[in-house]
């Protein structure tokens, strides 16, 4: 905690100020978070500490010039560089994940009218089953598909003769089991792209015969250094198998109309912000992809904006929109109330005085509930330390989210980011934070370990190490079962779980009292 | 609005307020997906002969399968041995989704390296991820032995294990004398049963290959559980029973300790297991048993390769299993079966006479990996149940042979039939046309559950919606009075859910069942 932050004698305003999170004053350790850097990195073998070392770092104050002009994103507020987006270092326990994990498991598998095909042996499907909790609307197996695990089970066969023909029956199949499905992916797993299958083929012409859209997606595993390469190949297949028939698409444009891109639904959190976003007179003509369908996904390009919340895995296929069929694209924050307004201000601008009304009524609508729950959390989590390390967005868009219940962030770190989402951290983080990318095993134990935060979010991977330490931990992918984060009903949720992790009693007892030596003592005398 | 800082809702409830029924009502409107009408309809026909027909017609496709690939078998076995290391060779996601899937069943942590192969190591072979991985692994882990599995990009571009670690030791990545044993385990061959199989021979090679002891020269029996979800509650339980009988025994892999590390402020990464010392003495061992055949059957060859003797059960549960296991350790080590066991035998075969009347005649449907639905069927049989429907995605013909000769060994076998290499999606027609009264398996069960209205007992890996259930035991009698307990549990409760509406159905609401 900074100096001078006693949580017990600090005087909070419960009223929310929507220009300013609560926490903005503190300042992490910096020289105590170098020195842990240095240490950590004593233990890899030489070579590999240099090469560990460009991805360790801690944020550096930036002196605003006092006129200098304030972009979209609001002032920088410190520099976070580090390199990131390149290769994990074998054998160190990287978090990561693979390219199919990326384009099955996140873009492709929440569109829920298409079955997705895990195309090649049973583990992927398996491993990925239900496991994002993308929501959906639908009943499942008839006309919606999103948590089933549909693959083509490939056997020694299928990989010593290829795999082409057995797609192409099991395509057939699907038709038979599924008629009313809306059009299939085939999500290519290691295999395929390594036996000189050709996917696109089978697709192309399949799609003819069904008289459906048929997907292929090359987001083999071995491609690409984690899940991200994944998603910017899973956008270039919606750009050339799907946008590519947005003209036919029925759908009467209007003067409002957006898309909502980047926000998978999980717990629900696309539904969360859907309203928000209707409530101030926007129709939302498609969401990517949490709860779409395809046809949702065709008809994007007749949108007059795209909104962008997952910026990461999901901007590429923005920039296209916005080159060829000239939609502009803007990046929004649905964390946490300062954002939110934030937000739905900058959103509301684009579309002039009467929305921007409207927006000023969502936000004094809310204004009851945000401060309902400020009143109630923040006396229970104002001052506790927060590290975060987790996909390549929220490391960064859930930290004023903390920050306006008076929390603070210790560290951050992404484990699939790119060095633009580093420079959009530099808007959130504060200085001395400590920054960490694609972190390994090791090295967020030794973190967590010398940090000792009131409060870990991260991964399903992560959890359990950091709980047996005596640590409270919040799954920062999938809300740990819990959500929406997203809106204002989802931060009232948000700030309850962070309460409940935080304060619930068991983190006492985990100490046996007759450990020190007092107790028993005390009873032999 | 729905939500409020006093009563905050969460998702369930959140969600079937007006304002977001009516939000999914305008968004239904204009979505573009298949009609109310034409899901009614299909819905529908799903449930009858003919989609049953088709669907059992498939032959390419697989719709929720019940079995995942070899090299989560690889990674839990290396589970059970002292400080070791999990190296998976090939792309990194695999051991991402190996970790998430054990951890979210165990809730505990799970650990393993990846060697990180990427598309220049699919063109110039992994190697070098080889050399790098296992000296990064040595140094931050610290661990005393790594086992290597692979992927199925690592098996599709054939690196060869024994080579490159071989390589690696003589670049010095680790000492040379360094236990690195490994297995291949192609994910397009077989199931994680397979894995696990050929990471436990790998590893008893490994150490028995070169090891002068002679089998038999100890009295000792060399356990294999198999792939086991509740390894944690039923190693200790069958450590417990080979106590009472006075047996000299070494597990070949216990992850019971790994899988359960207690919290009191560390985070062990390593905890339990069996030693290298323990390992290299097994080969002496007069036998080597595997709890669950379809699990050990390489592992088992192998043993008797060596001169042990073996033998195999189907993960021994209830009665008749368990006396199987117990005469059969009792013949190999010429120590009776003490008196403490047959009344604990007594006390379960009480039980179930105490709950006869409820059981008799239950039809249920089983599901799983061959040997667990195997135990499964058989205790059902013994309940007077009528295991109906038995579905193994990963068992063969020959697991479907011997679930016949089971079937035939009892009056309550007649309509009994055992479904290989078929998924839960052919189970779900198998529901809707000869419904059962109970479907035992995993939480995949739960959207059979859901469609078909049939209760879900979840007694089997992976358990990822309910907790803690795999930290007591399943075999054994004790373990057979746990199965038994959830049984009549899921059955009473169902029981009263019939009969609870006050003034309509509770006639039968009976305080004492």
């Amino acid at each position: 905690m900074a100096p001078g932050l006693d949580p017990g004698s600090r005087a909070f305003p419960f009223t929310f100020r929507e220009d300013k999170s609560m926490s903005d004053s503190y300042e992490n350790d910096g020289k105590a978070h170098e020195q842990y850097i240095t240490e950590v990195l004593a233990q890899y073998p030489e070579k590999f500490a240099k090469r560990r070392k460009k991805h360790l770092s801690v944020a550096k104050a930036v002196e605003a010039e006092p006129d200098a002009p304030v972009g979209e994103e609001g002032p920088l507020l410190t520099e976070c560089d580090v390199k990131s987006n390149i290769k994990s270092i074998p054998g160190v326990m990287t978090i990561r994940g693979c390219a199919y994990a990326g384009s099955k498991g996140v873009v492709w598998g929440p569109v829920k009218d298409m079955v997705h095909i895990s195309h090649g042996p049973v583990g992927c499907g398996q491993y990925s089953w239900s496991q994002r909790r993308n929501y959906y609307v639908g009943t499942t197996g008839i006309d919606a598909f999103g948590t089933m695990q549909i693959t083509s089970d490939f056997q020694e066969k299928d990989i010593v003769f290829g795999g082409d023909k057995k797609l192409d029956k099991v395509i057939d199949e699907i038709e038979e089991m599924f008629p009313l499905n809306g059009g299939i992916s085939v999500q290519s797993e290691c295999p395929i792209g390594l036996i000189g299958d050709d996917i696109e083929a089978v697709s192309r012409r399949k799609g003819k015969e069904i008289g459906k859209t048929i997907v292929p997606v090359r987001c083999e595993g071995f491609r690409g250094v984690s899940q991200s390469l994944g998603h910017h190949i899973a956008n270039d297949a919606i750009r050339d198998w799907v946008l590519d028939k947005s003209a036919e698409a029925e759908w009467e444009a209007g003067p409002y109309d957006v898309n909502i891109v980047g926000d998978y639904n999980i717990g629900g959190d696309a539904w969360a912000s859907r309203r928000l976003l209707e409530e101030m007179g926007l129709r939302i003509c498609g969401n990517w992809s949490g709860d779409a369908t395809l046809a949702e996904m065709e008809r994007a390009p007749k949108a007059k904006l795209n909104l962008i919340h997952c910026y990461r895995s999901m901007n590429y296929i923005c920039r296209h929109m916005e080159e060829k069929y000239g939609v502009p694209w803007m990046e929004y924050n649905f964390f946490g109330p300062s954002q939110i307004a934030a937000s739905l201000r900058k959103i509301a601008k684009h579309f002039g005085p009467e929305i921007e009304a409207k927006a000023e009524e969502v936000i004094a609508k809310y204004k009851p509930l945000v401060d309902g729950i400020l009143e109630k959390y923040t006396p229970r989590l104002a001052g506790k330390k927060v590290m975060l390390y987790v996909g390549g967005l929220r490391p960064r868009h859930v930290m004023t989210a903390y920050e306006d219940l008076g929390m603070e962030i210790a560290g951050t770190g992404y484990e699939f980011a790119h060095n633009d989402d580093y420079q959009r951290t530099g808007h959130y983080a504060k200085p001395g934070t400590l920054i960490y990318d694609d972190v390994t095993g090791y090295e967020l134990e030794k973190f967590v370990e010398k940090i000792r935060p009131d409060l870990v979010g991260s991964g399903i991977k992560e959890k359990y190490p950091v709980q047996k330490m005596g640590i409270p931990f919040r799954q920062m992918h999938s809300w740990d079962y819990s959500g929406p984060y997203h809106g204002y009903d989802g931060f009232a949720i948000f700030a309850r779980d962070m309460d409940l992790a935080i304060n619930n009693p068991v983190w006492d007892l985990f100490d046996a009292p007759w450990t020190d030596g007092g107790e028993l003592l005390a009873a032999a005398e | 609005m729905p939500q409020s800082a006093e009563k905050i809702l969460d998702h369930g409830p959140l969600f079937r307020e007006p304002e977001y029924q009516e939000m999914f009502a305008r968004k239904k409107a204009c979505d573009g997906a298949a009609s109310v009408d034409a899901t009614a309809l299909q819905s529908e026909y799903t449930k009858g002969w003919e989609y049953r027909e088709k669907n059992f017609a498939r032959e390419a496709l697989v719709i929720n399968p019940a079995k995942a690939c070899q090299p989560l078998g690889a990674v839990f076995a290396a589970a059970g041995f002292e400080k070791t290391m999990s190296f998976v060779h090939g792309s990194q996601g695999c051991a991402a989704y190996f970790r998430s899937h054990l951890s979210r069943h165990f809730k505990e942590p799970c650990t393993a390296v990846s060697s990180s192969m990427t598309e220049d190591a699919a063109v110039f072979g992994g190697l070098n991820n080889m050399i790098d991985g296992l000296a990064n692994c040595y140094s931050l882990y610290q661990p005393k032995m790594i086992t290597v599995s692979t992927t199925c990009m690592a098996e599709v571009i054939g690196d060869d294990l024994f080579g490159f670690i071989g390589n690696a030791k003589a670049k010095g990545s680790v000492p040379e004398d360094f236990d690195v044993p490994f297995a291949h385990t192609p994910s397009f061959v077989g199931s994680h049963i397979d894995g696990y199989d050929n990471a436990i021979k790998g590893i008893l090679e490994h150490f028995w290959k070169d090891n002068a002891a002679a089998a038999g020269s100890s009295d000792t029996i060399n356990i294999v559980p198999g792939f086991d979800g509740f390894c944690v509650g039923n190693n200790r339980e069958l450590a417990r029973i080979l106590g009472l009988i006075g047996v000299s025994y070494t597990f070949i892999g216990d992850a019971a300790d790994q899988f359960d590390t207690p919290s009191d402020g560390e985070y062990r990464m390593y905890d339990g297991g069996t030693t290298i010392d323990e390992l290299k003495a097994a080969k002496g061992a007069k036998a080597t048993i595997a709890l669950q055949q379809w699990n050990s059957r390489k592992t088992l060859e192998y043993a008797e390769s060596v001169g042990q003797q073996t033998a195999s059960f189907h993960y021994p549960l209830g009665i008749r299993a368990t006396d199987d296991l117990l005469i059969k350790v009792s013949a190999l080590s010429g120590k009776a079966i003490p008196e403490a066991l047959r009344l604990e035998r007594g006390r379960l075969v009480d039980a179930m006479a105490d709950s006869q009347a409820h059981l008799h005649g239950k039809r249920y449907a089983i599901f799983g990996d061959p040997d667990f639905v195997q135990a499964m069927a058989r205790f059902t049989l013994e309940t007077g149940g009528e295991p109906v429907h038995c579905l193994s995605t990963n068992g063969g013909k020959e697991w479907a042979k011997d679930m016949q000769a089971l079937f035939d060994s009892s009056p309550f076998g007649k309509a009994c039939k055992a479904h290989a290499h078929k998924d839960l999606w052919h189970l779900r027609s198998l529901l809707f046309t000869e419904p059962v009264d109970f479907l035992i398996g995993n939480s995949y069960g739960k959207y059979l559950e859901r469609d078909t209205g049939t209760p879900l007992i979840r007694l089997t890996f992976p358990i990822f919606d309910r907790h803690h259930h795999h930290r007591f035991p399943v075999i054994g009698y004790q373990g057979g009075l746990r199965v038994l307990t959830a049984i009549l549990d899921k059955l009473f409760d169902k029981l009263d859910a019939e009969t609870s509406i006050a003034g309509d159905t509770d006639i039968s609401f009976d305080l004492t069942r």
